[in-house]
């Protein structure tokens, strides 16, 4: 390596190296800001990610399909339903599988009950398998879009409405899928206001429909 | 730039503190790296400790003396955290770092020394909180990943993890200001005529470091103050019931660890490249690309996060490009590799205990690359995923290395630290002990792992009895390592053997052998002048 003198002058000469230094630390501390604001901007990032990619079998949100895109092929649809232990409710579907044409709307039915004492706020994920299949899968209706609570010893079907687009025979990734299962795992709602007022006014009824609230969840991929 | 020790024998006409204010107001980066060393030190004593416990619970089938399996699994957890934020980055990063940055690129000190002195008082009151975490309620048994929902206040609703957090907060603090405080050093007040181009392959390593540090630390400190919300706040970033994912925590968490993997790693190749070519008295071979591929690892262990979770349930192209991009690390990792080996060749090789200790290195190093690239199939982590087979890569390729090349910059640089040469002929043994220990520690839980032996368990079935056996022993006879290199330290700084400027001869062309030894409270007060590559 060749190093001309005068250029090892000119580093020695250098303005303040003190102004220099703070110039780099502030620099460095902005970045350490902006990859913290990164991880917290990770969390809405993700979810947008999972909804638009159908990651992890995220299922679509539509408005209803086009009438003619539907086409003559089936594919079963297998339900699912689960519940997390520290939520005393019995969740089933009320059908096992329904058998659908692609582009088809079809309306399946699941039910709970609150087995315990004091009515309780529950909040569903769901997802579809195999995960492949989520781009493909659209709801037009679903109890897991709210939180639902239910009265002690409450009893309710709940209703999901969905298709199946016809562009899954499109995808060669997809091409092979002929049954899709739907699955739903209920939550004890992390906001339990909504139960905890229907406890202290403490309303009887037997009314069968469930109580939606206003709150929107969107699970995640 | 031979000629400049002359300016640095000044040791007596400065304000040099003394008793307990030189250490705790300690704004000398030499007294501050020395007490870097130090808290290393006690950390490696607690953390092999705790891996030693897990061993001996091990030894056989059955459970010998853990009875509260929440114990194993603080031990196991204790083991990961302290080995990693408090022994193997304090020594190799604020140890060697502060220590020998402004030795070997000619500056009298760090940009910051005030805040030097809290980067180090942080990490001491991390370690506080991390003791504390471990001896209320349970303490945290959520192993170093800190998955929810076993972190979630559901599985843990006493206060361990959350100290454990604050802790990892502290630890991360402290990080990122010794980060910034290198980076600003080796941007702005390296020596004239060190151009980056000239600087050894420590202080690239260093830099490289420093920026993986900048960009990783932040996520995982994001991600811990998620889960600290969740656990204590009613949020539920991690948690399905209020619409969080607990996948979100193993993305942030591995977009972190990753990179945490090769902050580990990177310092150790600095320090194994120095001492490759002062015991082959031969500049290292390709410099250039030596330094480059250690960016080119920095830049290329930011997107390969997700391999540590391919049972996640990722779609298969995804797994391909995690592949791939996993994959790609090896060459410049090969890079390094090939590089080492060819400035040995021809070399007029001294096998020094240092030197000793980079062979060392550098057959751990392929060894633990070797089964990397195994894993980095999606395909065969599927079965190898939380086995012990991954528990022998990564001690072979990191932790192991990682000490490795601490063991050889402490015998590296000892002389120069303390003016003290250490008993050659039980540094020698003390590695040969070492170098055994860690292969009949590690190499049979490849076997006991690709066998099915899952990790994070005190019990396993009789099938596996054998190679746990050897493993357990030993773990053992690398504890009596470990104890030696106690015995040699305090030989050392009791020898009355005065330890030259340069102890290496004519390898050791780098800054800091310019200067006395012990090396002086202040050095290169006149800035010397470089006009070579120290790779000349």
């Amino acid at each position: 390596m060749t190093d001309q003198p005068d250029k090892i002058k000119l580093r020695t000469t250098a303005a303040e190296p003190k102004t220099r230094n703070g110039v780099t630390a502030v620099i460095l501390f902005g970045l350490v800001a902006g990859m913290t604001g990164l991880a917290f901007a990770s969390d809405p990032l993700y979810r947008i990610f999972c909804k638009v990619t159908g990651y992890g079998g995220t299922t679509q949100v539509a408005e209803a399909p086009a009438e003619s895109t539907i086409i003559d092929q089936m594919v079963t649809v297998r339900f699912d339903a689960n519940v997390n232990k520290s939520l005393p409710w019995r969740f089933r579907p009320v059908q096992n599988t329904v058998k659908v044409r692609l582009g088809e709307q079809a309306l399946a039915f699941f039910e709970a009950t609150n087995v315990s004492d004091k009515p309780i706020v529950g909040t569903a994920t769901f997802n579809v398998a195999p995960f492949k299949a989520g781009e493909y899968f659209n709801k037009i209706e679903c109890f897991c879009f709210t939180e639902q609570v239910l009265k002690p010893g409450q009893t309710v079907q709940m209703p999901v409405t969905f298709f199946v687009d016809p562009a899954i025979i499109k995808d060669r990734n997809t091409v092979d899928v002929k049954t899709i299962t739907l699955s739903y795992t209920f939550f004890a709602g992390e906001d339990q206001s909504e139960a905890q007022k229907l406890q202290t006014t403490s309303v009887i009824s037997n009314d069968a429909e469930s109580i939606k609230i206003s709150r929107e969840v969107t699970p995640k991929g | 730039m031979s000629d400049t020790a002359h300016a640095d024998a000044h040791d007596h006409d400065d304000h040099r503190p003394t008793g307990w204010r030189r250490w705790v107001y300690s704004t000398n980066h030499k007294d501050i790296g020395t007490m870097y060393l130090a808290l290393a030190m006690i950390g490696a004593i607690v953390g092999t400790a705790a891996s030693v416990l897990i061993r001996m619970e091990l030894h056989e089938p059955g459970i010998q003396f853990v009875t509260d399996f929440q114990f194993y699994n603080v031990l196991v957890t204790a083991h990961g955290f302290i080995m990693v934020f408090f022994v193997v980055m304090p020594a190799l990063i604020g140890g060697f770092g502060n220590w020998f940055i402004p030795l070997m690129i000619g500056t009298p000190d760090m940009a910051f020394p005030r805040m030097n002195n809290i980067s180090f008082w942080l990490l001491a009151a991390a370690l506080v909180l991390l003791v504390i975490a471990g001896l209320i309620d349970g303490g945290p048994g959520t192993g170093w990943t800190v998955y929810p929902p076993l972190a979630n206040a559901d599985y843990h609703p006493g206060m361990a993890v959350d100290f454990g957090i604050l802790s990892l907060h502290l630890a991360g603090a402290s990080s990122i200001l010794g980060a910034i405080n290198f980076i600003t050093t080796i941007i702005n007040m390296r020596a004239p005529g060190m151009t980056f181009h000239r600087m050894p392959l420590f202080i690239w390593a260093e830099f490289v470091t420093a920026v993986l540090l900048l960009l990783a630390i932040p996520v995982l400190a994001g991600a811990l103050t998620m889960l600290l919300t969740d656990r204590n706040f009613g949020t539920a970033f991690f948690s399905p019931g209020g619409g969080g994912d607990p996948l979100l925590w193993q993305h942030l968490f591995w977009f972190f660890g990753h990179p945490e993997v090769y902050i580990i790693v990177i310092p150790a190749f600095g320090v194994i490249s120095q001492v490759v070519s002062t015991f082959s008295k031969k500049p290292v071979f390709g410099y250039l690309g030596m330094a480059y591929a250690m960016a080119a690892i920095g830049v290329v262990g930011f997107v390969v996060w997700a391999h540590h979770m391919y049972t996640v349930g990722f779609n298969v192209e995804t797994r391909a490009y995690f592949t791939l991009a996993t994959m790609v690390i090896a060459v410049p990792t090969g890079v390094k590799i090939f590089s080492w080996l060819a400035t040995m060749w021809g070399g007029s090789i001294k096998f020094d205990t240092p030197m000793l200790y980079a062979f060392g290195f550098i057959f751990l190093f392929v060894v633990g690359g070797v089964t990397g690239v195994t894993l980095a199939n999606a395909g065969a982590d599927m079965a190898f995923h939380d086995t012990y087979f991954v528990v022998a890569h990564f001690h072979y390729v990191l932790s192991i290395a990682a000490v490795f090349a601490m063991y050889a910059g402490f015998y590296y640089w000892i002389g120069k630290m303390s003016g003290k040469q250490y008993p050659e002929g039980l540094g020698r043994l003390q590695f040969w002990i070492s170098f055994i220990g860690v292969n009949v520690l590690f190499f049979p839980q490849h076997f006991a792992g690709m066998a099915g032996m899952p990790r994070r368990i005190p019990d396993f079935p009789d099938a596996y009895a054998g190679w746990n056996m050897i493993s357990s022993w030993g773990a053992y006879i690398t504890a009596v390592g470990g104890l030696l290199f106690f015995v040699v330290l305090w030989k050392t700084l009791k020898s009355d053997k005065v330890a030259e400027a340069n102890p290496w001869g004519v390898g050791a062309d780098t800054l800091e052998w310019t200067v006395e030894s012990p090396a002086p409270f202040h050095t290169h007060e006149q800035t010397p002048a470089i006009s070579t590559q120290p790779a000349e």
